[in-house]
C-alpha cells in the first residue's frame, strides 16, 4: 500500500475539531488545557450546541480559551465564573452554560461562588482542570497543591503547619444535594481522554436536562510548574497526584430532572 | 398586564416595583440594612410567575454583582441594589462591567460609614460613585433620587441610559429615600423583549451565536497595550458623549438668588424649607439640585455662580460633592455644611450655617 492509498478520507481517524480554531495556543507543550479544549470542541459540533452555548472563561492559564473555541464566551473575573453561569444559564434557559476553570479559580478565590453554584444546582457544567499549581502567574502554590511539592511560594515543599491541607474540593461538591455528577478523570493515556469525553458530554447533557450541576474535575499536569518534560509529567501525575485525587466517578446523576 | 398605579410605599419597594414594572429580565441581590426590602418586595411579587423576571438572592455582593456581569453579557437586563458596605464589595465587578461596555443598574440605599458605620442614612458614598470606585479609569452614569417617585422614575432612566450608552448606571440613594414612604404614580407594565427584540438591540451579547456566523466574546482583558489604550480612548469618548447630552438637574428660587445652596437627594429637600424660611426672613437663597451626579451640572452651577455672593453645598458626609462645585465656580466662595454618622441636618441648622459662612447674614 502506498502513502497516497493509505491519506484517503474515508482512512482519516483524526482531525481538528471544526469548532476548535486553526490557530496556535498560548498553552505550553504538553499541557493538558489543549486536549481538554479539543474534547469541548468536538463535543459542541457532535452534539449540535454551537449556536446555543456560552462558555464561561476564568482567570488563570484558560483565560483565553474564547480564543480557541468556537462559541460565544464571558470572560470572568477571578473565581466569579460560576456566578456569571448562575445568571447566564437561568436568564437563557435554553443554552447550554459551562464554566471552565482551574484549581486556583474554582477552589481558592472562587470556592464561595463554587460551593453555592453546585448548592443551588444550576443547571451548569462545570470543567475544573486540577493540576496543583498556578499556572499563568508563574507556578505558585493552588489549594490542590499536594503536600511537599514544590512552588514559587512553597519553595521548600508545601507543609500542612504553614499551608494547610490539599483542598479536594470536588469530594466535597459531591456532598451537596444540587450537585447531580461529579467525576474525576485525567487526559494522559488515549484511554482516559476517551473517558473525559464521555464524562463531559454527560455533564453537559445533564445541564440541558436540567438535572442539576454537574463538576468534572481533570487532574491535569503542568509541565512548566511543576518544571518536568511533558512525558515525566505525566508519571509524576500517576504517582502522586492520583493518589490524593484518585479517578472515578463521586457522584453519578439520576435520569430525572431536578426541577 | 398592570395598569398605571397610585400607591404609597417606601422607597426601595418602589425600585421593586419599577423593576417588574419595566421588563427587567433579572435581579440578584444580597441583604443589607437599609435596602433589603428591595429583595423582599420582589420575593414577595413573584415576578417570575408574570413577568418572567429572574429574582436571586446571591451569596454574597460579590457573587451578585458577578451574577450582573453575567446576565449583562448576555444582553439582558439585570440590576443589583445594596448599600454601603456591600457596595464597596461589588466595585471590581462594577468595573469590570464598565470596561466589558455592558448595562446594567446598580442601586445603593446609602449608609454611614466608614467601615461597617450605621445603618442610618448618609451621602458619604458620593466619591465611590462618581469618580470610579473600582479600579481603572472608568464612569458610572450616577442618578440622585429625591423621592420616592424618582426612585421609580430613576430605574427606567438608569436602564434606558444604560443601554444607550452600554455603560452601567448607578442610582446613588440615601436611606432616607429608601426607607420613607410616599405617594407613588407605578408606570404601566412593559413587556420583557422577546429574544428576537434583544438580539436586534444587543448584536454584541454573548447569548448563543444563533444564526450569528461569528463568536460574541465579552471580556475586559487585552493584553496588548496599544489596544488597551485604544479601549480606554473608546471609553472616554463614551463619557464625553454622556457629559454632553446627560447632565440632569432641578432649579429652585435660583433666579434672583444672592446665595446658592447645591444639595442632592433627600437633604436637598431639607435645604428647600431652609431656603422657605430663609426667603420669609427677607434673604435669597436658591438651589441647584444636581439629578445627575455624575455626569455633574458644572456647567450650570457654574453659571449660577457668576450672579451669587456665595454657595454652600450640604451633604451627609464630611464634604465630597463641594469639591466638584468648587472646581465648577473657582472664584466663588463655596462653603460645606455636613452632618455625618447617620445624623441628618434639620432647616433650622442649614440657615444656621448659611449664616456662619456668611455673616453679612447674621
Amino acid at each position: 500500500m502506498t502513502t497516497e492509498e493509505i491519506i484517503q478520507p474515508q482512512n482519516k481517524v483524526y482531525s481538528r475539531p471544526r469548532l476548535l480554531d486553526e490557530r496556535d495556543t498560548h498553552y505550553c507543550p504538553g499541557c493538558s488545557h489543549g486536549v481538554v479544549h479539543k474534547i469541548i470542541a468536538e463535543l459542541l459540533d457532535e452534539m449540535g450546541l454551537e449556536n446555543k452555548t456560552v462558555g464561561v472563561a476564568p482567570v488563570g492559564c484558560a483565560v483565553f480559551a474564547y480564543n480557541y473555541i468556537d462559541v460565544d464566551w464571558v470572560e470572568a473575573a477571578h473565581g466569579r465564573a460560576p456566578a456569571v453561569a448562575t445568571a447566564a444559564s437561568r436568564l437563557n434557559p435554553q443554552n447550554l452554560v459551562f464554566t471552565y476553570q482551574g484549581d486556583g479559580d474554582l477552589a481558592a478565590i472562587g470556592t464561595a461562588e463554587t460551593i453555592h453554584a453546585a448548592n443551588r444546582g444550576e443547571n451548569i457544567a462545570m470543567i475544573f482542570i486540577n493540576n496543583g499549581i498556578y499556572g499563568m502567574t508563574g507556578g505558585q502554590m493552588a489549594p490542590t497543591t499536594l503536600l511537599g511539592m514544590k512552588t514559587a511560594t512553597t519553595p521548600y515543599g508545601r507543609t500542612a503547619e504553614l499551608n494547610g491541607y490539599p483542598l479536594p474540593i470536588s469530594n466535597i461538591l459531591a456532598t451537596l444535594d444540587g450537585t447531580c455528577y461529579v467525576t474525576r478523570q485525567a487526559v494522559h493515556t488515549p484511554a482516559a481522554v476517551r473517558k473525559t469525553k464521555a464524562a463531559i458530554k454527560k455533564a453537559f447533557e445533564n445541564a440541558l436536562a436540567k438535572r442539576g450541576t454537574s463538576v468534572v474535575e481533570v487532574v491535569s499536569t503542568c509541565n512548566s510548574g511543576w518544571k518536568l518534560s511533558p512525558a515525566k509529567s505525566n508519571e509524576w501525575m500517576v504517582e502522586h497526584m492520583f493518589e490524593k485525587y484518585p479517578l472515578g466517578d463521586l457522584k453519578t446523576p439520576s435520569e430525572e430532572p431536578k426541577n | 398586564m398592570e395598569a398605571e398605579e397610585v400607591r404609597l410605599m417606601k422607597g426601595n419597594e418602589a425600585i421593586a416595583h419599577a423593576a417588574i414594572r419595566y421588563g427587567v429580565d433579572g435581579y440578584f441581590g444580597y441583604p443589607i440594612t437599609p435596602q433589603s426590602e428591595v429583595l423582599e418586595t420582589l420575593a414577595e411579587l413573584k415576578p417570575w410567575e408574570t413577568t418572567g423576571m429572574v429574582v436571586l438572592q446571591a451569596e454574597s455582593e460579590v457573587a451578585a454583582i458577578n451574577m450582573v456581569y453575567g446576565g449583562a453579557a448576555t444582553g439582558k437586563a439585570v440590576m443589583t441594589s445594596s448599600s454601603s458596605p456591600g457596595v464597596s464589595l461589588k466595585q471590581e465587578g462594577i468595573s469590570y462591567i464598565a470596561a466589558s461596555e455592558l448595562p446594567a443598574l446598580i442601586v445603593n440605599v446609602m449608609r454611614g460609614g466608614p467601615g461597617l458605620g450605621t445603618i442610618q442614612p448618609s451621602q458619604a458614598d458620593y466619591f465611590q460613585a462618581v469618580k470610579g470606585g473600582g479600579h481603572g479609569d472608568y464612569h458610572l452614569i450616577v442618578l440622585a433620587p429625591a423621592t420616592v417617585q424618582e426612585m421609580t422614575d430613576f430605574v427606567a432612566l438608569g436602564f434606558d441610559l444604560a443601554f444607550k450608552y452600554r455603560n452601567p448606571a448607578m442610582i446613588l440613594a440615601d436611606g432616607v429615600v429608601g426607607q420613607m414612604m410616599e405617594k407613588v404614580v407605578l408606570p404601566p407594565q412593559r413587556p420583557r423583549r422577546t429574544e428576537e427584540e434583544l438580539r436586534a438591540q444587543c448584536p454584541w451579547a454573548a447569548c448563543g451565536k444563533g444564526d450569528r456566523k461569528n463568536r460574541n466574546v465579552i471580556t475586559s482583558l487585552e493584553l496588548d497595550s496599544a489596544r488597551m489604550e485604544e479601549n480606554n480612548h473608546r471609553f472616554q469618548a463614551t463619557y464625553k458623549l454622556i457629559e454632553q447630552n446627560e447632565v440632569r438637574y432641578q432649579t429652585y428660587y435660583a433666579d434672583d438668588a444672592d446665595y446658592l445652596i447645591v444639595a442632592f437627594g433627600s437633604v436637598a429637600r431639607i435645604c428647600l424649607k431652609a431656603i422657605e424660611e430663609a426667603r420669609e426672613a427677607g434673604i435669597k437663597v436658591g438651589m441647584l439640585r444636581p439629578i445627575t451626579l455624575w455626569p455633574f451640572p458644572k456647567t450650570q452651577i457654574a453659571e449660577l455662580a457668576k450672579s451669587v455672593r456665595g454657595i454652600l453645598t450640604v451633604e451627609l458626609n464630611a464634604g465630597q460633592m463641594v469639591e466638584d462645585v468648587r472646581l465648577a465656580a473657582p472664584t466663588t466662595p463655596v462653603y460645606h455644611f455636613g452632618r455625618m454618622g447617620g445624623i441628618v441636618p434639620n432647616p433650622g441648622e442649614v440657615l444656621q450655617a448659611l449664616k456662619e459662612h456668611f455673616p453679612e447674614l447674621a
